[in-house]
Parts: C-alpha cells; structure tokens; sequence
C-alpha cells in the first residue's frame, strides 16, 4: 500500500452484503423478558407496527419470578429475523433472545380437539387417538374431547386424521420450546 | 419528602435548569413543588409547543430536554412532539400526570391511556405504580434519554402516587439489564472499513443525524482530512461538515444537490455514517447507488441493514468509531491521487449544476433570495429553526451551516408548527446565540400561541415568515404532479402578521423590497425582544432540483 499501482489490501469486488436475508424457514425466538406490566404489549405492538407476522406465541414464568419467558414463532419466509430480533432488542425490558436452532430444539405444543362423534366412531377415533399418545379428557353421549402435546407437525396430522368425524373446535396453546443438551435456552 | 419534591431533587441531580410545561389537575402537586424548587419552569400556550420547545433545547445543547403536561389532552397533545423526537432521535423526557390510581381505568375525567397511546413512539415508558419507583424511573429516564440511539422516554405519574411521602435516597446508578447499547464499535470491522476506503476509488461520506447526537463532527472532519473523501450531509446533519468547502458536495436526497444524488449513484463506496437510508435519500430503492458497496456505522443496531444489507457493519457511536477510523486509515497510507479521475467527475457536475435560480428583475424577494439575505445579516452564525416545508428546504439548500447544532428542524416526522418552539426553547438553552426561526406561513400559524410565551419569558427569538400564501410544498406537488389542480393548499385571507405580533406584545415587521432585505432583516436582529416579520416572497417559486417520488437520483428534475 502507500505506492501507486501497489496491490489493495482489500477488493471491493469481494465484500459481501450481510443482514436483511429470509431464512425461508420457520423461526421459534424464545425471549426473556423483564416480569412488568405492558411488556407483551411493546412486543405485539411492535410486531404490527414493524408488519411482522406471529405465527404463534406464548408467554409464561419462568423459574425467576421477576422474569417471564415468550416464545413465539414466525416465517422466516415473510421476515428478515435479524431485523425481527434486533427490533426486538431495543425494547427496554427485553432481557435476551435466542433464535433456536430446530436440530438443537424439543418444541412442543398442547391441544385440545372437540369431536361431534358418538357411539358409531368413538371407537375408531380413540383407537387414532391412542396412535398419537393423545388423552381422552371428556365424553358425552355426542362428543368426545381429546388432548394431544407434541410438535406443531404432529398436532397438525392429528387434526387432518380427526377432521373428518366431526370436528367442532380444536384449541392450540402454540409452541413453547426448550434448547437440547446442558445449556440454558 | 412528597414525591414530587423528590421529583425535583432528581431534575437537580440531572443537571436540569430548565422545563417547558403546562399544568393541569393532574400534576398540581408538581406544580406546587416548581414554587420552591429553583428550577426555571416556561409556561407554554400548548402542550405540543413545550414539546417541541424542550426538543428545540436538546437539538441546540445536547442536553435532555424536558417536558411537562397534565393527563388526558395534555399528554396527547404531546404525542406530536413525541413521535418527533422518535423520528429524529431527540433526547427529551415527557413526565405526565395521570388520574389517581382508583381512578384508573374507569374513563376518569381527562384519563387517557397515556402509556398505551404512546407506546409505539417513545425509545421506553414508565407507568409508575409504587411511589418509591419514582426517583429511580426519572433517573433511568435520563439516562434512557441521553444514552445510546437518544430518543423520548415518557414517565407517567399518578396524581396520588405523585403526592405520596417517600425517602429521597440519590439514585447514582443505573440497573437496566435489558439495555447495553454498543458504542465502542468492532476493531475488526473498523480495520476492514479502512481498508475499503483505501481500496475505493469512488467513496463517499453519506452523513446523517447521528453524527451530530454522537458529538462527532471534529472526527469527521479529521476522516474528510484524511484523504479527499467526498462528503454530503442528510437534512439532519447539516452543519456536521461546515459548508461550504471544497469536499463538501451539498446536502443529499429528494432536494439535494445534483452533485451529492449523481457521487451516491456513482459510488464504487459508500461510507453511511449515522444515517438510515431514508425513502427521501434513496429515492427509487431498486436503482439507489447500484454499484456501491456499503458500510454502515450506527449506534442503533437496527437500522444496520434494515433497508440496504451493509457490507461493512459497524455498530459503535459515530464520534468513536471515526476516531478510530481515522487512525486506521491513516496507518495505511493510501495513495489520494487514485481520487483524481473521480473529483474530476464531481466537479464537472459542481460546475454544470450549482444550486441556482432566477432572480425578479424587480424588487420582489425570491424565497431563495431571502433565505441568502438572512444568511448575511446574521452572518451565517445563527441558531436557525423551521417549520417544514418549501422553505425548509430552501433553508437548507442556501443557508450554508458551518457547524452541527446551528440548523433545528423536524426531519422524519415533517411536524408543521415545529419552527417557533423550537427557536423558543434554543433560545432558552443558547441565550448568547442568535436564534432566528424561518417559518412558513401555514406552518407558523399551527404554533403561533407560543409568541405569548416568549413575550412573558423575554424569549428573544426572530421569527422570519416565508410568506407566500400557500401551503407552498403541497402547492409545488399539485402543479408537478397533479395536473396544476390546486385543492386546498391558498392560504387565503392570513391573518395580518404585523398586527399579531403586536397583540403578542412583540414587534411585527413587514418586508416586500429586496433592495433593501439584507439591511432591513438586521434591524429585525436588532430590535429587542421577541420579533415576527412578515416577509412577502414570489408566490410560485418550486424548489429544485428534486427527485420526483419514486424516481431514481440520475433522474433529478430542475
């Protein structure tokens, strides 16, 4: 350097642009938050406010009583994440983040399904029910309530296997995740 | 103590001398702790112009500015200057009253859900529920305020709860774990930065905001000095790099020069230094600087990459990344006469497209005329405030400032009405500077009831009315890009400016001869107190050059 028509150091030509970039994939961000009133309200807020979508969320204590946990998911289709997360960051009680990685995750998800069914199928659909390691929790002479945790893909199947007896309502707690091995989510 | 009068002890320990503010139910307890605490308190005729006046204050010191308002309308009349002072990152702390308590939630007269209608526009809230969290909110507020990305924080207090007996215990740490702004900036990606500068051939120094809240004008002047770098401010960073000099290429974007929009399309390297690729600087986004590699050193780390991916990104403060920078690159003793072919370039555009425009064969004042003619008479010193529109940029464009905190204006939000206050409150903070607003004539009848204020304080402040009778900037869009169908933009019968100056109690003016303007706006200096002059220009005069919306900047028009 320093001489004219001594070799660059560094070539423009080969600088890459970073940040700004969809995944394509869906995200779970688990995020510690400060135990305050209004804290999910800044969150949601900013999330409408930025036009980012949430697929699902949930909030909960953790074992601190001064912070709460949220998970929620979202597509990374639709959203640069680093751009969600760093949105995220400049909120005030928002302590920490983690984008958790799928291979390194165990998701799960609680739902609860109400079938209109009555003696002809109930059968059938416990036998189904029974597969997926779901729970019969209430029955009638008309309808039977069913509850099934698992990964979003399972409860999702599970819906597509029970739909057509008769479904009334299903209710789906969104995901909670928790990072495999000995290290803290 | 009552908590207001720990309140009090805060704004001390805080280093506050001055609050704009207006009291209402909701905050008699403060109130009646101003009338023993010391600190100089300025009644506003509007919450919103104690807003923007305490915004006025932090753009022109550096200091927190701080506003005061009662529940209900008084905190929404805030929400304007709020979303100001978000937009163009001002450092100010809104402290509002609120209904008691076990009012709260009940509709209460004037409740507002001041927290909530806020949220999305301050940096962070407090809603206080625990009288003893008071002194340690106010404290946080501050710092919140001032630290970082400086934004509006809001502190929302109960009239019960702001009347309480708590123990004053000074607070002179800080505990906000979810809060470590980075401002040191990445060695690593500092060396790298330098080292493209130093590969570049044609760079650029795109300069916004954050060079002026960072107090980084003497380093980016060193990295200018450094190698001949090219330099061209945002409208928010006028100042940061004096003007004019021979690197200095004029402000960028939708009215900037044609030199500063052709070197952002031609760039091989754009060094982006505390500002954010603003839809008014990129113009068409798809073709902005098409053969540019960027890097990017903000504070903020989301705005890095948030509209154009950076190659380089760096988040520090600006003042202390470049002084970095500055070394680094001068330890690589790079060959300046690689930016021959390219100043070559930027001065034939300097020379084929000054800034310029027709002059009246008569004596009638053409608006740039009169933006050159008080660049004269206050001898291009003074602290100059607008409201926003054709005159805005006009001041802009022709008012050359030779150092940051000179120019106050509402930048990302386009707050009409935000001129007047704003000279109020510098003038408050700077009482040795001239401040002089340039307002227009539409705008400066959204905040004109702040004259009152500045009679009653002795707020010297000269208001210089661009009188063109019309909403000019919305006129000029109407003509270019509405067929000449004008709609409601003629200002009609104004009211005479002159004799509402007078009934303020401050002294009106009226000026229609360019002859005489230069030797007749310094008499207005002059004259002592608060002055309004009504200064009559050429009704149909556009600002150019521009980048029509959604056009690309080699596309300039005028």
């Amino acid at each position: 350097m320093g001489e004219p028509g001594t070799k660059e150091l560094l070539s423009l030509e080969e600088l890459e642009a970073s940040g700004g970039l969809r995944t394509g994939r869906k995200h779970v961000l688990s995020i510690l938050v400060e135990n305050k009133p209004g804290v999910l309200t800044r969150i949601t807020g900013l999330f409408a406010r930025r036009g980012f979508n949430i697929d699902t969320l949930t909030v909960g204590p953790t074992d601190d009583d001064q912070i709460s946990r949220v998970t929620l998911t979202l597509d990374g289709a639709l959203h640069p994440i680093d751009q969600v997360t760093k949105q995220l960051h400049k909120l005030v009680n928002v302590l920490k983040i983690r984008d958790l990685e799928p291979a390194e995750t165990v998701a799960r998800e609680l739902a609860l399904f109400k079938l209109a069914v009555d003696g002809a199928s109930r059968a059938e659909v416990m036998q189904i029910c029974e597969i997926f390691r779901g729970k019969v929790v209430d029955v009638s002479r008309r309808s039977i309530i069913l509850e099934v945790t698992g990964t979003t893909d399972k409860i999702e199947a599970f819906e597509r296997m029970v739909r057509p007896f008769g479904l009334v309502e299903m209710m789906r707690t969104g995901e909670i995740a928790i990072s495999r091995g000995r290290g803290e989510t | 103590m009552r908590a207001v009068d720990a309140v009090m002890e805060c704004l001390k320990a805080e280093g506050v001398d001055v609050v704009f503010g207006l009291p209402g139910g909701a905050n008699l307890p403060t109130y009646d702790a101003f009338v023993d605490a010391g600190i100089r308190h300025v009644l506003v005729r509007h919450e919103a112009g104690g807003g923007h006046a305490a915004e006025g204050y932090a753009k022109a010191t550096g200091r927190v500015g701080v506003s005061l308002g009662t529940s209900g309308p008084g905190a929404t009349n805030l929400v304007t200057p709020i979303v100001d002072a978000m937009m163009d990152s001002v450092p100010v702390v809104f402290l509002t009253g609120q209904v008691r308590t076990d009012l709260l939630g009940t509709d209460g007269f004037q409740e507002a859900d001041t927290i909530g209608i806020t949220m999305p526009a301050v940096k962070h809230s407090f809603m206080i529920t625990d009288p003893l969290e008071i002194p340690r909110a106010i404290h946080e507020a501050f710092y919140l305020a001032r630290s970082g990305r400086p934004g509006p924080v809001l502190v929302d207090v109960p009239v019960d709860l702001s009347r309480a007996d708590i123990p004053y215990v000074p607070v002179s740490d800080v505990h906000l774990p979810g809060y470590q702004p980075t401002t040191e900036g990445n060695a690593k990606q500092i060396r790298q930065a330098a080292k493209a500068l130093a590969a570049a051939r044609r760079p650029v120094l795109y300069v916004g905001g954050g060079v002026v809240n960072a107090g980084g004008s003497a380093e980016l002047r060193e990295l200018a000095a450094a190698d001949r770098f090219p330099v061209t401010c945002t409208l928010m960073a006028l100042g940061a790099f004096p003007a004019p000099h021979p690197q200095w290429l004029g402000m960028l974007g939708m009215h900037g020069t044609r030199a500063a929009n052709y070197a952002m399309d031609e760039a091989d390297l754009i060094c982006c230094i505390g500002a954010r690729f603003d839809d008014r600087i990129t113009g068409k986004l798809s073709e902005f600087a098409p053969r540019a590699k960027f890097i990017h050193i903000d504070v903020d780390p989301a705005e890095i990459s948030k509209v154009i991916p950076a190659h380089i990104p760096i988040v520090g403060d600006a003042k202390a990344v470049l002084a970095k920078l500055v070394a680094e690159y001068r330890a690589l003793g790079a060959d300046s006469s690689r930016l021959e072919e390219w100043w070559q370039r930027i001065e034939g555009w300097r020379e084929r497209h000054p800034l310029g425009y027709t002059d009246s064969a008569d004596s009638e004042i053409r608006p740039q005329f009169m933006v050159q003619s008080l660049h004269k008479a206050t001898g291009g010193n003074a602290i100059v405030t607008s409201d926003v529109g054709q005159h805005q940029m006009w001041t802009a464009q022709y008012y050359d400032f030779p150092e940051p905190r000179r120019w106050i204006n509402s930048g990302g939000l386009g707050t009409m009405g935000f001129g007047l206050p704003a000279a109020l409150g510098a003038k408050v903070g700077c009482p040795d500077e001239t401040v002089v607003c340039i307002a227009g004539d539409g705008s400066v009848q959204m905040n004109m009831q702040e004259m009152a204020t500045c009679t009653q304080e002795g707020i010297d402040i000269k208001v210089f009315i661009m009188n063109n009778g019309y909403l000019g900037m919305v006129r000029q869009w109407q003509e270019l890009f509405w067929d000449g169908r004008y709609s409601q933009v003629d200002m009609g019968a104004h009211p005479d400016f002159v004799k509402l100056a007078d009934a303020y109690g401050a002294t009106g003016i009226r000026l229609t001869d360019k002859t005489t303007l230069v030797d007749d706006m310094r008499a207005a200096l002059e004259t002592p107190g608060p002055v309004l002059v009504d200064v009559r220009v050429t009704q149909e005069e556009n600002v150019y050059p521009m980048i029509s919306p959604g056009q690309a900047a080699r596309d300039m028009v005028g």
